[in-house]
């Protein structure tokens, strides 16, 4: 087995430690900076939605404010958003190169998105379900938890798997400019060097790991949809 | 008792205001069935909605037992909305969560034992006839048997009052039917006061007592259901009327120029209305005697309200214009309104 690999995969098995070890900082970009911004735009998104105008706790300048910021931090394109970030990357996790200092960047890069995920499965909820709550007394943190949450976690479940894909995409960019992963491994050895074998690689390990995500998305929308 | 005083809603939006209610005025008794009628955009929808709050009104105020509920804070008006049930035209219920869960939806987080909830969920289910569900998705009921749990979850925090806000408009007739039974038997057997609103005549008159009739956010006519249907005075109430009973039918074959009311030569096709004591009595034959005066019933319509018959004809009269003449102030001399729609 190996003396096959050797033949068709010489420059990956060169640099096999290397390669097992991006991986494992791929996943380690995406895991935490997956965490980080699944929890700051599920808080955000809701904020989002719950202040928009008629809404249970209608607040014009909080809405204004995410809503604007969103579309700030959507419009810049990622490898620019890294760099204009440097500064207070720095500031907050001392480097900005690696992994550590590629997550506040993914994370600010990938939160606005998921804002929108969560913006549009929320606002799916029908109004009547609102009014159904507020009909039996039910308080804000009340309608927020038992029935936005409750009722859109299948709507949830399908945007937290788009967004771990493309922030997967974006772990990937990431490596372009320093960050470590599988993105700047193929960077260094595919493009650099040419080795050819390395790229066709690392696309079937970051095909694998879409597949696993959907995989893993896919089971939980069937099990929460009724 | 529920009372709307001076209550008004204005809404702005971009393409200017809209009056949803104007300076409506209404007391609900306790353990009434109360009635609203209209064509939508007539207001009933915010109307209803005004009652516990959904919409905050413009102006005016909405008295619960003598609480004026405009003046609470957002806490006591979660308290007082818990006396006050809704039920909605699209049932509303929550997709994720099972018939049980449903139901037991407002009795959570309110300090009670589990035991102590299950057995409400299934009493209110028993209540309602669907104890058989209490496991199913919503997606696995029919219409009517949606509309029966979220009558079941409405009645959880054991409310004095229940909205229907256009309760049977998504439901098939017969459904329709079964549901206003239930209304009615929860009614009589809670002494539950009754707020429903629709657009269909059919629905006052199946379980109301009282109805109000409205038209571009006002009340133009208020009365208990026989009233309304025995001596309509607005133009708006009339039309509604006419719309329960097959008798228009009428209007159709007329613009069709049916030949059921092709007419000869002194024919007059009449609709006759009569209500209450002179039902029982035989006026068509009696015209035939005293007047020679030939009715034939091409409709005919007769309704029980409150034991009280009911009755509308559309006939054909032949005869002599004289006699014809001499029936129709007969028949208007007792009671009957005679309106003579065509003549020939």
């Amino acid at each position: 087995m190996p003396e096959i690999l050797r033949t068709w995969l010489p420059h990956l098995m060169d640099y096999s430690d290397e390669f097992w070890k991006s991986i494992e900082e791929t996943l380690q970009m995406l895991l935490l900076s997956g965490l980080f911004s699944f929890a700051a735009g599920l808080i955000l998104g809701i904020a989002l939605v719950v202040t928009r105008e008629g809404n249970i706790l209608e607040n014009k300048v909080i809405h204004q404010i995410i809503d604007k910021a969103v579309n700030l931090f959507r419009s810049i394109p990622f490898v620019i958003l890294i760099t204009a970030l440097i500064p207070l990357t720095k500031l907050i996790v001392g480097t900005f190169i690696g992994v550590k200092g590629a997550i506040f960047p993914l994370v600010v890069g990938c939160t606005p998105f998921f804002i929108r995920q969560v913006d549009m499965a929320l606002t799916d909820i029908d109004n009547g379900l609102i009014e159904a709550a507020q009909s039996m007394g039910i308080s804000p943190m009340g309608i927020i938890f038992r029935v936005y949450l409750k009722e859109s976690i299948p709507a949830l479940a399908r945007s937290t798997t788009i967004t771990a894909i493309s922030l997967l995409g974006l772990t990937a960019m990431g490596g372009a400019v320093g960050g470590g992963g599988l993105g700047s491994f193929v960077i260094r050895y595919g493009h650099n060097r040419f080795y050819q074998d390395i790229t066709y690689v690392s696309v079937v390990v970051i095909l694998i790991l879409v597949s696993i995500i959907q995989f893993i998305g896919n089971v939980i929308i069937k099990k929460t949809s009724h | 008792m529920i009372q709307l005083i001076d209550v008004s809603k204005t809404f702005h939006s971009k393409n200017g205001t809209v009056h949803a209610i104007r300076d409506v005025n209404l007391e609900i008794e306790k353990s009434d069935i109360f009635g609203v009628i209209g064509y939508s955009g007539a207001g009933k929808s915010t109307l209803v909605r005004c009652i516990n709050l959904l919409e905050y009104p413009t102006s005016g105020k909405i008295l619960l037992e003598g609480i004026d509920l405009t003046a609470l804070d957002e806490k006591a008006l979660r308290r007082q909305r818990q006396k006050i049930g809704m039920i909605f035209q699209q049932f509303n219920l929550f997709a994720s969560r099972t018939v049980f869960e449903n139901v037991v939806f407002p009795l959570k987080y309110k300090g009670l034992k589990k035991r102590e909830m299950k057995e409400k969920v299934f009493s209110l289910l028993e209540l309602v006839g669907i104890s058989d569900k209490s496991r199913a998705y919503p997606a696995q009921l029919s219409g009517g048997q949606k509309q029966r749990v979220a009558i079941a979850r409405a009645l959880a925090n054991d409310p004095g009052i229940l909205l229907c806000d256009e309760a049977t408009s998504a439901l098939d007739p017969q459904t329709t039917q079964s549901i206003l039974k239930l209304l009615k038997d929860l009614n009589r057997k809670l002494g539950l006061t009754i707020v429903l609103i629709t657009h269909e005549m059919s629905v006052i008159k199946e379980v109301c007592n009282r109805v109000a009739v409205m038209d571009k956010g006002r009340i133009v006519e208020q009365n208990d259901v026989f009233s309304i249907f025995s001596s309509p005075q607005m133009q708006i109430t009339k039309d509604f009327i006419r719309k329960t009973s097959n008798l228009s039918r009428i209007d159709e074959l007329m613009e069709e120029k049916s030949s059921i009311v092709q007419l000869r030569e002194g024919e007059r096709l009449c609709r006759l209305d009569f209500y209450g004591a002179h039902t029982k009595e035989a006026m068509i034959s009696r015209i035939s005697q005293e007047y020679q005066v030939e009715a034939s019933i091409i409709f005919a319509n007769v309704e029980v309200l409150s034991d009280t018959v009911l009755g509308s004809l559309i006939v054909i009269l032949s005869g002599s214009a004289a006699n014809q003449n001499s029936a129709v102030r007969f028949l208007t001399d007792h009671d009957i309104q005679v309106e003579v729609m065509k003549s020939a």
